[in-house]
Order: structure tokens, then sequence, then C-alpha cells
């Protein structure tokens, strides 16, 4: 008897336990224990994260969580962001929340990630939960400023309002003033995406000013470089700021006010915004640089010069991204004076040019790698590479977990041997034994994969373009691979063989993207036919892909599992291979 | 594992698949296209070896681009783009004054696109990068006043609205002026074209 009573724990007691638990993983090891502790996980489950809002219903979430306060969401694959995937697609997120109004009347959190939100979804959110206090749509598109209007008039309580590169369509400026004047809770506001005349800047300085707990502030373009003083001054305890238009004709009195509200900001941690830039009001920066941990001038056109010298004020810099103008010796400086450098991203200036407009190689890399041992994570853009530079990166830079590189000429060899950059990528996977994420370019064949199959045990996502010879790539990759959720590839030689033989493997994925390769449309019958718990979905822009032959290869190609069928929302370029749905078609 | 291993797996009957009894072959790209009248088609969607094979800003795309496209194409100041290469998101945006996103209907196609103006010099590259995104017909160019091999037997007109709500044919102002009051593009089939009596400006040269 006694012993029984040891085992048994009031429902209360467990549900406080859990409480403590929060990370998804460990929700879900909880939840298999046993049915009892399924049903008391199931109640008291506040956050859910869905990474592919296809893989299942709002009813069956709802079913499942009746308790849900926060929930994210995330909609169209990856490549939509290079414009592979036509509009109108999908994830549309009006069911969801028209779902959700009914089922969890005290939702507060929704974040969305490459969804499309209509002013129709803004509104429902606006009346439907009245303790509403966390959006964040994250490169989303579909609502205007009238939506987000609805949003700043009805929530009361609204703390975070991040639109980070989204697309709205601008109305009027007026949206921001819809916040009533009781509204003081905003902790963060992301605006930078909103286009010229879409902000009332007076509004936004008496919003502002009435919010004292705000920390993290995202101008837009707009906004010019002489308001910057004024809402710094409103706001000396930002953490995050960005700013808008940083140009302006030197005048030393303008200068010094806005130095001086610089340096009046404490806490003022990360840095962003930077559109066309006046090398000359950088300095009014310098008071605050030896903070700063973030930095990002991915739209800043500085040259090299004057990026050295504020990147030798920033010793505490974690993350940084910017423009190739940065060059070969703006990293070598980063790569002395950034000891704590853990991000580096490098965009072009330009992508579409045919010779290099800048100085910067795999030498600016390579350098980073040497000085900076706490690299973690690396995105560079450049025009040549070779294998020595990777295996010196791989060698110096064992904690990488995410390295994406693009050598922007498809296929380019290595520049010194003019052999694939097999054996250097080969080296990040061998050595970066945390590596999670990897993104391949320039000319590579077969051999590559078998390294990463063989070495890329912890690998999750894996991007692929112009690279292979053959099916076996591709094997190697899916059977090889065992932590892979999202596998996108463009333009390589896979085919058929690979797919097939890997098909269960596919349901341990969340999906896979592949577009101009050499899969049939036989074969995606065949695999929606026999993988009931996959979706398989074809994309032709041009005509269906049953007016050709079936060893014809299709043009795009997208898989997910999940556990809701096939999709209803389909437009007509999307075709499923789910045998009921074809029935229909 | 090792690639004998790998070649092995490919033959056995994985995952509960004997895809050697589906008897599907594997029809690689690049293959002569035959419709279902029998007759070759040109100029559709670009397999893969194509794809492979381009040598953007080269002479050697004979399949889609026109004669008059095609000689133009010969000295781009920037290349002809492949779509969604090299990954840049919103690239516009970044390092550029501004961005002039406008969309493109195109007449029976099911969906729009957007393209930046900015991002181009001249008709012909705007042009030609709209034949790559709807790549399963040609853009007749009103420009050089030449025919283009037509596929489909559809010819399409590239037409804009501009700032007065105006519909006109492409071509017509010269390119910044095109750029600055282009609100959105249309392709329209040819032959609806006709009786709209859409007007043709003086004519601009391709170095516009």
């Amino acid at each position: 008897m006694q012993k029984e009573m040891a085992y048994s724990f009031p429902d209360e007691v467990l549900k406080h336990v859990f409480s403590f638990i929060q990370s998804d993983k460990d929700r879900n090891a909880v939840s298999l224990v046993c049915k009892s502790w399924y049903e008391i996980e199931r109640w008291c489950r506040r956050k859910v994260f869905i990474g592919n809002c296809y893989a299942v219903s709002p009813r069956m979430v709802i079913r499942r969580f009746p308790e849900v306060r926060s929930i994210e969401l995330k909609g169209k694959p990856h490549f939509a962001d290079f414009n592979l995937v036509p509009d109108g697609w999908g994830g549309y997120v009006l069911q969801w929340i028209a779902e959700m109004a009914g089922a969890y009347p005290w939702l507060g959190e929704i974040r969305l990630k490459r969804m499309v939100v209509t002013d129709e979804s803004l509104e429902l959110i606006a009346k439907s939960f009245k303790n509403f206090k966390v959006l964040v749509l994250f490169s989303c598109e579909g609502f205007s400023t009238d939506g987000l209007a609805a949003i700043a008039a009805s929530c009361k309580n609204l703390r975070e309002l991040d639109l980070r590169e989204s697309e709205v369509d601008d109305l009027s400026g007026h949206w921001l003033a819809q916040f009533p004047e009781t509204c003081t809770s905003l902790v963060s506001l992301n605006i930078s995406c909103l286009g010229s005349d879409e902000v009332s800047f007076s509004a936004l300085e008496r919003l502002v000013d009435r919010c004292p707990n705000l920390r993290s502030l995202q101008l837009n373009r707009a906004v010019t470089l002489d308001k910057i003083a004024n809402i710094l001054r409103r706001a000396p305890q930002l953490v995050d700021f960005g700013t808008g238009n940083y140009a302006a004709e030197l005048q030393p009195d303008v200068f010094s006010n806005l130095a001086g509200a610089f340096s009046s900001c404490k806490e003022l941690k990360s840095l962003s915004g930077f559109w066309d830039v006046v090398p000359a009001y950088l300095p009014a920066l310098y008071s605050i640089c030896p903070r700063l941990t973030s930095l990002n001038l991915s739209y800043a056109t500085i040259q090299s010069p004057d990026l050295i010298k504020l990147v030798s004020h920033c010793p505490r810099l974690q993350r940084l991204l910017v423009l190739d103008y940065v060059e070969d010796s703006g990293l070598e400086e980063l790569a002395s004076s950034c000891k704590d450098l853990q991000e580096l991203r490098v965009f072009p200036s330009d992508p579409f040019g045919v010779e290099p407009n800048v100085s910067l190689t795999e030498q600016g890399l390579v350098a980073v790698s040497l000085g900076c041992p706490k690299l973690q994570s690396v995105l560079y853009f450049c025009r040549r590479m070779s294998n020595a530079a990777l295996v010196t990166i791989a060698q110096n830079c064992p904690n990488l977990t995410r390295f994406r590189l693009c050598i922007i000429e498809p296929k380019t060899p290595d520049y010194l041997t003019l052999e694939p950059l097999d054996a250097g990528f080969g080296a990040i996977v061998e050595h970066c034994k945390d590596l999670r994420r990897l993104s391949l370019s320039g000319l590579l064949t077969d051999h590559v994969f078998e390294y990463i199959g063989t070495y890329g045990k912890k690998l999750e996502m894996l991007s692929v373009a112009f690279a292979g010879d053959s099916d076996l790539g591709l094997h190697h990759v899916l059977s090889g691979c065992e932590s892979l959720r999202k596998l996108e590839i463009r333009d390589c030689p896979f085919g058929d063989k690979a797919l097939l033989a890997n098909a269960a493997k596919l349901e341990t994925m969340r999906s896979l993207w592949m577009s101009s390769c050499a899969v049939s449309f036989g074969a995606c019958k065949l695999l929606g036919q026999k993988m009931p718990k996959l979706n398989v979905e074809v994309i032709d822009e041009t005509e269906p892909p049953d007016s050709r032959p079936e060893s014809y290869p299709v043009d795009k190609l997208y898989i997910y599992r999940s556990v809701a069928g096939p999709r209803f929302d389909m437009p007509p370029f999307v075709w499923s291979m789910d045998e009921a749905v074809k029935i229909l078609h | 594992m090792s690639s004998e291993n790998g070649k092995r797996l490919l033959e056995t009957d994985a995952g509960g698949l004997n895809f050697e009894a589906t008897e599907l072959t594997l029809g690689l790209p690049g293959e002569p296209r035959v419709t279902s009248d029998g007759g070759a088609k040109l100029g559709s969607k670009r397999g893969f070896s194509e794809t492979v094979d381009l040598k953007l800003g080269d002479n050697n795309r004979e399949v889609k681009l026109g004669h008059s496209l095609q000689e133009a194409a010969k000295s781009p100041v920037s290349k002809t783009q492949v779509v969604g290469w090299p990954p840049v998101r919103g690239f516009a945006k970044r390092g550029k004054k501004s961005c002039k996103y406008v969309k493109v209907a195109v007449d029976g196609a099911p969906y729009l696109r957007k393209v930046d103006l900015e991002i181009y010099n001249s008709y012909q590259q705007l042009l030609t990068s709209l034949e790559d995104m709807f790549s399963c017909f040609t853009i007749r160019n009103y420009l050089n006043e030449k025919k283009i091999e037509q596929v489909n037997g559809i010819e399409y007109m590239p037409t804009y609205e501009d700032k007065d709500g105006d519909w006109m044919l492409v071509g017509d102002v010269p390119w910044q002026m095109f750029v600055e009051s282009c609100k959105r593009l249309r392709l329209m089939k040819s032959s609806e074209a006709v009786g709209l009596g859409l007007t043709t400006g003086p004519k601009y040269s391709s170095t516009n």
C-alpha cells in the first residue's frame, strides 16, 4: 500500500513540475511516458511551435492542446525567399486564426514566418484575443496598414509588434496614431520594412514617449538622420535600435546632437538600419561602440576604410552583418579587433555583376576563422574559393554550427587547382561535428555528398544548388544524415532512384524541396501513392504534369510529412500526388 | 557508408518500394520533348542540362531567345539572371537608393510575379528576364520590329500601366522614363491587343 502511494503524485504536483519544462522536445518526451502524463501535459502546454503549417490542421492542434497561449507557425518553403515559389502557392494564416479565435480566447502570442496574412486575419486577431501581447510577422505578406491599424487600436496590452522583412501595402501612415493614449506597454516595435509614407513620425514620437519599457525599436528608411536624436532622447533605455536613413549634409550641431543622443543610451547593444550612410556621421556612434554586441550594416553602402574604423571601435562585437564592401582588409581588421565574434554574414553588393566589384575573396573569411575562435555561424558570398581555404577554416573553427557559402557563379571550381570543392566542404563536415546547417556552392561532385552523409550526423538543414553527378549524391545524404530535417535542392541531376529508395526517410524530415532536377512525374505519383503520411506536391506553372509522359521530369517538387492529409487550398499550378485528391482533380 | 554499400542499397527493395518493378524509366531532361500532337515543343520549360550549360550572357541560348534579343544579349552590363540565383533576399533593397517592384501579369497564367525594374538597365534586359520567368513563350519585341520565333502559336505583347492609368506598349519611351512611370506590367496576347489601339510613339534604340 505504502509503495503504491509513493509512486502516485497528485495531478497538481505533476502539473507544477511540468510547468518548468519549456522545450518542445522535453514536453514531447514527457507526453510519451504514460497515458496520464500525456493527459496532464496536454492540458498544461502553453506554447506550440509548428514548423510547417500544413503538417497538421488547426483542429488537431486545438483538440490536443486546449489551453495554448502562444503559437508559432511557418508557411512557405525557404526557397520562396529567392522567388522560386510562385505567388498564390499557399501559407494562408486565416483559417488558423479563425479556429483559434473560438478555441483560445486567451491566446497572447502569434509568431508567423513566410505566411500570407491578410487584413482580415489581422482584424480577426484584433477583435478575438483580449490579452493579445505579441505579434511577429517575419517575411510575411498580404496585409496593409489597415490591418496594422486594427491591431494598434484594439490591442490594449500589446508588447511586441515586429514586422521584420514583411511586405506591407502602404495605404496610409496614420495607423500608428491608432495606438490609444492608454497604450504604454510596448517593449518591441520593428517597422523597418515599411515604405516611405507609412509612418506618421509625430505619432511615433508620442508612442515612444509613453512606453517606458521600450527596449527594441527599428525605424524604417523614411526616418531621416536628424530625427534619430529626438527618438533616442525619448528612449535612452533602448537595448536594440534600428536607424532609418543615415544620411545628411554634415552639420556640426546635428552631429553633436546625434552623438550626444547615442551616448545617453547606456544600455544600447545592438544597431541596425543604416540605409544610405554618410560616413562622416559614423563617429557619432563611437561612444556606444565599446558596448555593441550586434551590428547590422547589410544595407550600408560604406567602403572598407570607414568600415575598418568603425569595427575597430567595437571589441565586444559578437554579430556582424555587412556588405562585401568590407573587403578582405576589413575582415582582417575584424579578426584582430573582435575576438568575441560568433556570427558573420557578408552579403554581395553587386550579385548580378559579371566582374567582381570589390576586393573580397576567400582570404577575408580565412582571416576571420583564424582570429575569431568563437565563430559559430557564417554566411559568406564571394566569387572564388579554394579547398585549401576551406580546410583551414574547418580546422580553425571546429565549433561552427552554421556554414553557408555562396560562390556567386554556379559550378566554380577551386581557383588554384581547378578541382571540385568536394575536399574543402568535406573538411567542414568532418571537423565541425556540431554543424546543423550547411549551404553548398561551387563545383561539386557526388563525393561531397559522400562526405556529408558520412560526417554530417548532426546536420539538420542542407541547401544544394548546381551540384552532384548522379542519384548517388542524393542517396548519400538521405541515407547518411541522421538528423536531417530540411533539404532543399535546385538544379541538380538527382532523379527517381535515390528518392524512391529513401522514401521512408522522408517521413522523418520536415520537408524536401527539389526544383529543376530530374525527378519524374511517375516517381512523384508512386511516392504519393505509397506514402500516405507524405504530401507530395508538384508545382508546374505552365501545364498539368499529366499532359506529358510519366517519365518527364517535374519542374518543382515539394514533399512534406503531414498528419492532416492533402491540403485544400492548392492553387491551380500545384498538383497533389495523393490518391484521393487525384480522383477529384 | 562506403560507396559500394550505397550502390547496393539502390538496387535492393529499400523501404518496401521495389522501384524496379514500377518500370519507371529515368527520363532525363534535355531529351526531345514530344507533345500529344507529335510536334516537338521548343522553348518549353528548361531542362536541367540546359540550365547547367547555360553560359549566361552567351549566344548559346538559341532555344528561347529570338534573334533580335540574342543580339542584344551579346554584351550585357550585368548577367541575365538565373531565377533565384544568387540567393539574395530582396537584393534591390540593399545598397540601392530605391527599388521599384511592379507586378507582372500574363494573360492565361494563373499567377503573378513581381520584378524590380531598378535592377535592369534596358528594355532588352527586362524582356529577357521576363522570358526566363514565364518560360513557355516568347515576347514580341517592338523595339526591332522583327518577329520572334513563335512558340505555341501564341505571341505576347508587353504592355504596362503608367502613372495616369493608361495602358501603353513597352518600349515607347526612354527606359528611365518607363521605370519611373510604370505601375505594373501585363503580357497581353497579341490577338487581344490588336483591337486596343495601343499607341506606339517614336521608337527608341536598344541602347537606351
